[in-house]
């Protein structure tokens, strides 16, 4: 066993038994964060505090919400609405919450793919923010549900019927999947458990993961430079504030983070307090009923994109189905980004205004990303059907083309 | 087993094998849990009187929480091999789910009309517009008369499946 002295304080207690001080050490005050970045990079932050308010607002609804399909619309519009103290509070925290989550995962997933903190040793922090951006969808969707009420209800089953598209087994996985031959009380209740535990604990493990894929290939910079880390940290910790390039991450690249979050904070709970509607489909306050279908169904915001490539595809292409070739674009629009790391053939790394090609592609890409979120609202006739068949076909093509930019590029600038 | 193997790899071969089979078993047990229920299998049988539809009107009955479209078609509308004949009347009856994602399509004059992607199925409940992949479903049902019951499998139920898949 190891010798221990008699301690002087707490601290040292702790110290002694713990290593406090090195922890600390290692991940805050010596875990070194470049000098030259942005606002763009208080996101992280801003995604781990807002997922902090889902876990707590969420504990508090769980305390009413019942997930039965006879109680589950009540205990939600009534229970918790009109009789918890605060119920409403913290619903409307909830659903703000959840859909300024996914805002801000965007904007952290456009600022990486814009300043190329992807690849050259980076894939692993994009692929474990994929597998977020992938649990955060899962939360949303099952999370959706438990108010049951028409969209609830609706979204639902379109959603776990997408699964009938799987090869062989479709039909039985969607009915193992719902627990009933349609959407129904098993369905909920599964759901509920995925939404407040399995999906929560993994999307922590989750988190775990893409700040630990931080530590060996450092968090990248503003005009991409690379530099050595360690250099850069003695000079800082022999005095040379100045002259290194790196700072600690606590307290000083996180007080600047929290003058971020503070603005984002004010912002957030502004839209709690006077825009919580834009959460709150007015559809969804009718109670579920699986014998009528809304007139017009649409997912939240954030999914609006991904749902017009699924039916952008609305005529059978040279013996394909239409059905089929609208599963495949959406498992397309869905995986893609997973591999965009290899689908960027260019060596180095820089913010995409030094590689001009790829920053048309960038542009491009976010403008016809606005298009299908535009369309994926709107009823799906007319010249609707079209736009939403060509911005489905556009986003497959920016992804087919984006090793030829990349290359082309990299080719100009000598790289390659 | 060769002869380099020693005791501790032996036990760790033993250890996997208990693992491996128990692993296998807890997931047959997990994949069973989240099946349909036997209270939900057993799912009831619903009895439908035709004689009372209108021509060209459409209704929808509920059967296992799904709904069920039955029109009496018109002279205009045709005759299709999925047609239900009772007497000198021609019947279309689908499960009113849309093969593309499982909205329920609104009868708008002569056709149901899918407002989820746009899908249209005509008359015959065949697919005529948007990204259906096959017609509306038939559900299995059974004829005493002019009423219908939903659930069982009678020999106009199987012909008219063995029609449709022709």
């Amino acid at each position: 066993m190891a010798k221990f002295e008699k301690a002087n304080s707490v601290g040292e207690w702790l110290d002694q038994r713990l290593n406090t001080t090195t922890f600390n050490k290692v991940m805050m005050t010596e875990y070194w964060i470049p000098k030259d970045i942005n606002f763009l990079w208080a996101m992280g932050v801003l995604l781990a505090t807002t997922f902090g308010i889902l876990i707590i607002s969420g504990i508090f609804l769980m305390m009413y919400y019942k997930p039965d399909i006879g109680l589950a619309f009540d205990s939600v519009n009534y229970t918790i609405m009109q009789e918890v103290a605060f119920g409403w509070l913290f619903r409307h925290m909830h659903g703000v919450a959840a859909s300024v989550i996914f805002l801000i995962i965007y904007i952290h997933m456009f600022t990486g793919i814009y300043y190329g903190s992807y690849k050259q040793g980076r894939e692993m922090i994009w692929i474990s923010g994929m597998l977020l951006f992938m649990t955060f969808s899962a939360a949303g969707f099952s999370g959706y549900m438990l108010p049951w009420g028409q969209m609830s209800y609706w979204a639902a089953m379109v959603i776990t019927n997408l699964f009938g598209g799987v090869p062989v087994i479709g039909d039985a996985l969607v009915v193992w999947i719902r627990g009933d031959f349609n959407v129904a009380d098993a369905t909920l209740t599964r759901f509920f458990m995925l939404h407040v535990f399995l999906l929560p604990v993994t999307i922590m493990g989750i988190i775990g993961l893409h700040f630990y894929t931080l530590r060996i290939p450092h968090v990248n910079n503003q005009s991409s430079e690379e530099f050595d880390f360690d250099e850069e940290a003695e000079k800082y910790l022999a005095g040379n504030k100045k002259e290194s390039k790196v700072i600690p991450f606590w307290p000083v690249f996180i007080s600047k983070d929290l003058a971020v979050l503070g603005i984002f904070l004010i912002f957030y709970f502004y839209l709690v307090f006077f825009h919580y509607n834009f959460a709150m489909d007015p559809v969804n306050f009718d109670p579920a009923d699986n014998m009528v279908t809304p007139a017009h169904i649409y997912p939240e915001w954030y999914f609006l994109w991904s749902y017009e490539v699924l039916r952008g595809f609305f005529f059978d292409i040279a013996g394909f189905k239409a059905f089929d070739i609208g599963l495949i674009a959406f498992a397309f629009a869905n995986g893609i980004f997973l591999v965009l790391p290899w689908l960027d053939r260019d060596p180095a790394i820089l913010p995409a205004h030094q590689r001009p090609l790829f920053f048309i592609w960038f542009w491009v890409l976010l403008a016809d990303l606005i298009v299908l979120t535009v369309y994926g609202k709107l009823p799906p006739t007319g010249t609707n059907a079209w736009v939403g068949f060509f911005a489905a076909v556009a986003f497959i093509v920016i992804f087919l083309v984006l090793p030829i930019v990349t290359k082309i590029d990299a080719k100009r600038r000598g790289s390659l | 087993m060769s002869n380099e193997t020693n005791r501790r790899d032996f036990l760790g071969y033993s250890f996997a094998a208990v693992a491996a089979v128990g692993g296998a078993a807890s997931l047959v047990g997990m994949k069973q849990a989240w099946d349909p229920l036997p209270s939900v299998l057993a799912g009831g049988f619903t009895d439908v009187e035709l004689s009372g539809l209108k021509a060209g009107n459409p209704v929808t009955v509920e059967w296992r929480g799904k709904p069920i479209f039955l029109l009496k078609k018109t002279a205009a509308m045709g005759e299709a091999p999925r047609d239900l004949i009772i007497g000198s009347d021609r019947f279309t009856v689908a499960i009113g789910l849309c093969t593309h994602l499982g909205c329920i399509p609104a009868w708008k004059k002569d056709k149901w009309k899918c407002a989820c992607h746009g899908g249209e199925f005509d008359a015959n409940a065949t697919q005529t517009f948007g990204p259906p992949p096959r017609p509306l479903d038939l559900p299995p049902f059974s004829v005493k008369g002019t009423s219908i019951t939903l659930g069982e499998e009678g020999p106009e139920f199987k012909k008219i499946a063995a029609a449709m898949m022709a």
